[in-house]
């Protein structure tokens, strides 16, 4: 099979490079660390955002077997950013490696997340906004949605890279955090602004606990309350004119985090697959940090506030 | 099907992400700062039942060294390394947070003051938050404390 082009020339990767390189410097002298309890979901979200002024960075992969094609590796890396103590707002860009085949960029994501009550209550509704710009070849599986199913993927890139998608997504989170156990459950509507598509539909449902409640009196890198364990559920409910879970794929995925001490959280996620229209198997792992203060930075490196 | 040029998408979304969010971030902290006393308002409006609680770690030397761990890893980037303030945060030294009943604490730091830029802390397991206002109360000079 013909191995793609390189999307960038060498010079323009050179100059991503250096871009990446003086942001990274920029967050290093300017922000601090902060520790977060992070969740272990890879799909599901629960209520929590992202602490005001901090950005989390992000790099998740999944790895998929693929019945009829070629297994693939895709990853996507996130910037979480906290504008508000109720709004979220973050960026994704999505890639694949296909085995035997290309590796190329397949799309970029902006989401939004906004919550609802100003205080916990019984239930804790967020509304989920994203809009996708993605290619036909993106395989990150960050949601499954509509008749999603694993022969979609069987696509050689040269092709499915030509479809081009402008998507709105929605979700309505709705989570609950009782004697130590976060229950999350999100709703997914999407529509493809593209052509004529219809509403499309999907699930998520998440369960996790900390391996301890208790914190320890002394910095531990194996303390029980730095592991947190769960399992997540996530499928297709296929679309407006065909809603059900008929032709639909669907996923069972136990899920695990560690926040480590130094500052990093790694999350591991093997996920199976529930029927014959699913990939039978999908091995999820991230790693993530996050950077407080990293508006007050900004402000000061354009020439605002002084501290 | 449509065809899109997605080369340039991702930098120019960054950049409107970037401009739209820091001065809605960094309006927050300067309300934050003109709104301390909002701040310290809010704990008057702990329900008497939250405010009832008891903290099931009252006396126990560990859950104060344990809260004072929390309390450096998740607060004091806000609150200041000795809980003295910032410009983002209230000092939680002053009176009105070392007078108030341990229960009221538990109840803001479940809570948070999200429209001040407080997020809500559920996410801490519940004796995590009690370890964290064992802490707190900790702070309070000798005989200041309820």
């Amino acid at each position: 099979m013909e191995i793609m082009k390189p999307l960038r020339s060498p010079v323009h990767a050179t100059r991503s490079h250096l871009e990446l390189v003086v942001i990274v410097l920029l967050l290093a002298v300017f922000t601090s660390l902060a520790r977060a309890q992070e969740s272990p979901y890879i799909v599901t979200y629960d209520h929590y955002l992202e602490e005001p002024g901090s950005l989390e960075v992000e790099y998740f992969s999944t790895f998929g077997t693929q019945r009829g094609g070629n297994d693939f590796h895709a990853f996507w890396t996130e910037f979480e950013y906290g504008a508000t103590a109720w709004w979220t707002t973050e960026l994704y860009v999505d890639g694949q490696t296909t085995f035997n085949d290309s590796t190329i960029f397949t799309g970029f994501r902006w989401e939004n997340r906004f919550r609802l009550l100003e205080r916990e209550h019984f239930i804790n509704p967020v509304l989920y906004i994203e809009y996708e710009q993605t290619g036909g070849a993106d395989k990150i599986l960050k949601e499954v949605e509509g008749h999603d199913v694993e022969s979609d993927y069987a696509v050689p890139n040269a092709i499915a890279r030509r479809e081009h998608n402008h998507e709105l997504e929605t979700k309505l989170l709705l989570s609950k955090t009782f004697r130590g156990w976060n229950i999350a459950e999100n709703t997914i509507a999407t529509k493809n602004l593209t052509g004529g598509n219809s509403w499309e539909f999907g699930y998520a449902i998440g369960a996790s606990r900390p391996l301890a409640l208790k914190a320890s009196a002394h910095r531990c890198n194996f303390c029980g309350e730095n592991f947190i364990a769960g399992v997540e559920i996530y499928g297709g409910l296929g679309d407006r004119y065909s809603f059900g879970l008929h032709d639909t794929s669907q996923y069972l995925a136990p899920v695990a985090a560690w926040n480590l001490p130094s500052d990093w959280t790694l999350r591991l996620s093997p996920g199976f697959g529930l029927n014959d229209k699913s990939h039978r198997f999908l091995l999820r792992w991230g790693v993530s940090r996050e950077f407080s203060g990293f508006g007050d930075m900004i402000a000061r490196v354009f020439g605002g506030r002084k501290q | 099907m449509t065809t899109v040029r997605m080369r340039n998408g991702p930098m120019i979304t960054a950049t409107l992400v970037l401009a739209l969010n820091i001065p809605m971030a960094s309006a927050q902290g300067e309300r934050n700062t003109s709104g301390k006393k909002d701040v310290y308002a809010e704990l008057a409006k702990a329900p008497k039942k939250a405010v009832a609680r008891r903290n099931p770690f009252e006396g126990d030397p560990d859950a104060v060294a344990a809260g004072e761990k929390l309390f450096g890893l998740h607060c004091a980037e806000c609150h200041g390394e000795m809980a003295e303030g910032g410009r983002k945060a209230p000092s939680l030294l002053a009176d009105p947070v070392q007078q108030a009943a341990p229960g009221t604490l538990f109840w803001i730091l479940t809570n948070g003051v999200v429209r001040h830029g407080m997020p809500v802390w559920s996410k801490l397991p519940e004796p995590q938050r009690w370890q964290l206002v064992s802490y707190l109360k900790s702070l309070a000079p000798a005989g200041k404390s309820p």
